[in-house]
């Protein structure tokens, strides 16, 4: 199977199958898929439609709204009771299974491996749900005693008029503590995105920004990084030795009294500029932060971020450690990938996740000598294709303006800007701060990009251009496989990680060679029907 | 582990934490993907569709397919019927299943859409296209819980094909459930060796323990037909197994087409395993094959042969109610204790059910439904068990209290084998007794000092 896809995408023509592929839907179907559809052709400006509406009945990799909220932004914050508002079921789902890693620290609070809901039933719907959520809220706190609580609503909350903000205000003022509530109602916007925005929103009004706690040295936050399979920390690890400090993680094993503080930080450096890059403008604007888009996902991707790093603190010793720790660590890394990327490169790979990851991970591909053929986000903007310079000419459709922008002012006191203003434009236009130029740019002459891919044009492109390997979540994951095709979920991690990092990429080799190279896809063919058939029968005689 | 989980009981009205059930509409796809070429569709929001898909997915290692009607705020305010009928359009289009199963969300049960009807028009439109079905079932996630949608979608395979068509033919209808592939497919076979005809319905065998064979099958070739379910109008009984997952499609069945039914506990250990082959024999008149009744004396020798290591434990049990009855039973014949056990599942005739079997063996049994696992912990902090049977969540439960731990029910995300191996039956009697036997001297062997630790055992 080596190389074929590769083989198969010169060999074809790529405008051809997504033409193919799109004249088996309705004919309005397919005049809106084909739009979210491209060949990548770097010599012309491209442009794709991302962040719309999944075509009812397409079989979407898509979730909701409560997803992108709870379910990724502020379900891993480790030291907070996060109360779902609703029947069992949403809370239930996102119970554990996102693999966001956490520990308590010195308090001793960690709530992730609880699940709190309000188990609305037939009579909250009819009668309001309002008494109960206080009453829930309130137990909450005498069992727990925690210093903060969290509020998410699901889709009938918002439709029997549940007024969650002034219950998480008056129970707030009653119990002394902080109580967030987020309008997560899974039928806001089109996709997860929606929560990120509205998630990022709540923290920073609620939460940024309230405790005044002194940085010292080179210290940053670390947006949009969710710590699954303890990312987190493997780049805390290196970081560290640079002599960088991470004053907050947002939010992947994030506490909430470090979230307070994280407005102390001198350098916020976005992972993941999808689902966080709201909560990096507004820092910058009310506090002066500047922002960097790093990608922790690759071993050279992760020495450039670091450099990219070094280069804004504009310190020599900074800059010297970072240097000798680069050498170190890639050296070591790229020593324990060698003998996986004997074994995979010119294979090739499809990247259907998130985001940000489809972009992210085609620079570990890169590192294992392996190419992305065909990439596309399940719930990415078009920013996230083609650079953030579209952004002023984005039209805002019917579904994102019922998402609340909310009016950031630099803040009076905490505003301080982290470099002359001339030194920043500087940095701007040299696109090393407050730039992001998305996946685009990144992907070779003649891949494929699909935006929201359903299941139908997933199965069609595999079975065309049968690649070595399809990056995606679990609800294609078995899908692939009985293709024959080896899948690796790049939400979940099968299960292991970390995958960032200089140690992060010396796992994913090691699976990504275990997954392609596994006897196991030789035996799928019985022996029996490999062989021909009609031997002579046995003599009778 | 579980760190912040006090001993002390405090009444909560309010809070549910660490639930042990789900919504609806998980147990309304699972169900519809035990009909041939089913396409099962979620009206509501898409993270509904994604979540179930994920969780079966997670349960079985299996492809579940299924469809959204991907509701936004206009649908929400407007109603979901032109989403309806645009994914109708999609799925007929792209995906052409013989049946689309739609079931409900708490969204679009707020909003109040009427599926009916809206099925009605779609066929009227010509958007449903000839020989193809679009049957329907409200879960409303705030009633019951996931066993209820399982319930309900297959109450709506009887509204929707279960046809009279003429006098009563040689066959049995059997509702296996809400258990896992691996379960309907040894009820069939049992069905098979009694010599019966049966129709098994819905029958996830041969959908979700498809073989790896290089190719998707977007409709693998198991789930009963169209066709077989239209027959059931004609069967001469239904055995509907499980009070709270088949009653309400036995029942249904003889409302519409007259057909009577016997209502059995699922056949999980060797009293209602029997109960179940005396059914068969009283309906039909046919003496189970001598293979049964060895298989059902292999069961009864492992306990014989074992009892030393089962005898007096405690147990805390918890899960869904059809399989918490029978299995309370099993661990009653076994001489073990069920002291502590819990469903997420409303309904007071569960706790009913378990003081009656229990009365003589553990009469101050601590029973509650619509109850959940941090109540289950502190009962066990309270008063420890030997033994935790439950699904994927207790092992957290395990963990901090130190407890041995057996998987079963819904879900197992961890371990695989439920959809391989059956629970049901003599030989699901086997597997949970190889199971308790195992965990129990595992944590006897590793618990035992060196000069104890014993070869033979």
């Amino acid at each position: 199977m080596s190389e074929q896809a590769l083989s198969n995408i010169s060999r074809i023509n790529p405008e051809d199958l997504l033409e193919e592929i799109v004249r088996s839907y309705p004919t309005k179907v397919a005049r809106k898929r084909r739009n979210h559809m491209l060949v990548r052709n770097p010599e012309e400006p491209q442009h794709i439609q991302a962040n719309v509406r999944t075509v009812p009945g397409i079989i979407t990799q898509r979730g909701c709204c409560y997803a992108g909220c709870k379910g990724v932004v502020i379900g891993p914050i480790v030291d907070m009771v996060h109360i779902v508002h609703g029947p069992i079921g949403c809370s239930y789902y996102a119970w554990m299974t996102r693999r966001n890693l956490g520990k308590a620290r010195e308090d001793g609070q960690n709530y992730l491996q609880y699940c709190f809901s309000t188990d609305m039933q037939e009579e909250n719907i009819i009668f309001g749900g309002e008494k109960k959520l206080m009453a829930a809220i309130e137990e909450a706190y005498e069992i727990f005693h925690p210093k903060a609580i969290s509020i998410h609503a699901t889709c009938p909350v918002g439709l029997i008029g549940d007024d969650i903000q002034h219950v998480a205000r008056m129970m707030s003022e009653k119990l002394g503590i902080d109580i967030i509530a987020f309008n997560c109602e899974g039928y806001r916007g089109v996709s997860q995105s929606a929560g990120h925005h509205i998630a990022n929103n709540g923290l920073f009004e609620k939460v940024v920004g309230k405790d005044d706690v002194e940085q010292e040295g080179f210290s940053v936050n670390c947006l949009g990084e969710y710590n699954i399979g303890g990312d987190a920390w493997e780049i805390e690890r290196v970081l560290e030795r640079c002599g960088i400090k991470i004053v907050s993680t947002f939010s992947g094993n994030a506490s909430y009294d470090e979230m307070r503080h994280a407005h102390m930080a001198n350098l916020n450096l976005v992972q993941c500029h999808r689902s966080i890059n709201y909560m990096a403008e507004m820092m910058e604007t009310a506090y002066g932060i500047p922002w960097i888009k790093v990608n922790f996902i690759g071993v050279k991707a992760m020495s450039k971020s670091l450099r990219k790093i070094a280069e804004f603190f504009e310190d020599p010793a900074l800059s010297e450690r970072v240097e000798k720790v680069i050498a170190e660590e890639e050296e070591r890394a790229l020593k324990g990938i060698e003998p996986f990327r004997e074994r995979l490169k010119g294979k090739s790979a499809f990247l259907f996740v998130g985001g940000s990851r489809a972009h992210h991970y085609q620079d570990l591909f890169r590192d294992l000598g392996m190419k992305t053929v065909v990439a596309g986000y399940e719930f990415g903007h078009r920013d996230d294709y083609e650079g953030r310079q579209v952004l002023p000419n984005l039209k805002l459709d019917a579904d994102s303006k019922n998402i609340p922008e909310i009016e950031v002012q630099p803040d009076p006191e905490r505003y301080r800007p982290r470099k002359p203003p001339e030194v920043l434009e500087e940095l701007k236009k040299k696109g090393l701060i407050d730039s992001y130029q998305g996946m685009l740019p990144d992907m070779e002459k003649g891949s494929i990009v699909v935006d929201d891919i359903s299941h139908f044009e997933l199965e069609r492109l595999i079975e065309t251009l049968k690649p070595d390997i399809v990056c995606s979540g679990i609800k294609d994951k078995y899908v692939i496989q009985k293709m024959g095709v080896p899948s690796k979920q790049l939400h979940s991690y099968d299960y292991s990680g970390p995958y960032a990092g200089y140690k992060g990429a010396v796992n994913f080799a090691r699976e990504i060679d275990m997954l392609v190279n596994s006897p196991a896809w030789s035996m799928i063919t019985a022996p029996w029907e490999k062989a021909p058939l009609l031997k002579a029968v046995p003599n009778k005689v | 582990m579980l760190d912040l989980t006090p001993k002390e009981i405090i009444r909560r009205k309010a809070l549910r934490i660490n639930p042990a059930k789900t919504c609806q509409p998980i147990g309304a796809m699972y169900a519809s993907l035990g009909i041939h070429a089913c396409l099962p569709h979620s009206h509501g929001s898409q993270g509904c569709c994604a979540y179930h898909r994920s969780h079966l997915t997670r349960h079985y290692k299996e492809p579940i397919m299924a469809a959204t009607s991907s509701f936004t705020e206009g649908a929400a305010v407007f109603g979901g019927g032109a989403n309806l009928r645009q994914a109708l359009k999609t799925m007929f289009t792209v995906y052409n299943p013989e049946v689309v199963a739609v079931h409900t969300t708490c969204l679009s049960e707020t909003i109040g859409d009427d599926l009916p009807t809206l099925i009605r028009k779609a066929a009227d439109d010509g958007i449903i296209p000839k020989g193809k079905t679009v049957i329907h079932t409200n879960t409303p996630s705030f009633v019951g819980s996931h066993v209820t949608g399982f319930s309900n979608m297959t109450r709506s395979m009887v509204r929707y094909f279960s046809k009279k068509n003429g006098g009563p033919k040689d066959l049995i209808n059997i509702i296996p459930g809400y258990v896992e592939p691996s379960d309907m497919r040894e009820i069939k076979r049992l069905a098979s060796e009694m010599g019966i005809n049966s129709v098994v319905f819905p029958d996830t065998s041969d959908v979700l323990d498809a073989p790896q064979r290089g190719r998707l099958r977007l409709y693998p070739k198991g789930g009963v037909t169209t066709r077989e379910l239209e027959s059931t109008g004609d069967a001469t009984a239904t055995l509907a197994m499980g009070t709270f997952a088949s009653a309400d499609a036995a029942i249904e069945l003889e409302r519409r087409c007259g057909v009577a039914y016997e209502l059995l506990d699922l056949p999980i250990g060797i009293s209602a395993t029997d109960r179940f082959i005396q059914a068969v024999i009283d309906m039909t008149g046919k003496e189970p094959p001598a293979s049964i009744t060895d298989d059902r004396g292999r069961v009864v020798d492992i306990m014989t042969d074992m009892l030393q290591y089962l005898y007096g434990k405690k147990v805390a049990l918890f899960g869904d109610p059809d399989h918490l009855v029978s299995m309370a039973e099993f661990l009653k014949d076994l001489g073990m204790k069920p002291v502590h056990i819990v469903t997420g599942t409303p309904g007071k005739k569960f706790e009913r059910r378990i003081k009656a079997i229990l009365k003589d063996s553990v009469p101050d049994v601590n029973v509650k439904s619509a109850a959940d696992l941090f109540l289950l912990h502190q009962w066990i902090k309270n008063s420890p068990v030997d033994l935790l049977i439950g699904n994927v969540y207790g092992k957290y439960i395990a963990r901090a209290e130190d407890i041995p731990f057996v998987r079963f029910g819904f879900p197992i995300l961890d371990r695989i084998g439920h959809s391989y191996f059956p629970t049901v039956g003599y030989a699901g009697a086997m597997r949970l007794l190889e199971k308790m036997v195992g965990a129990i001297l595992d944590r006897k062997d590793r618990d035992d000092s060196d000069e104890h630790f014993e070869l033979v055992m």
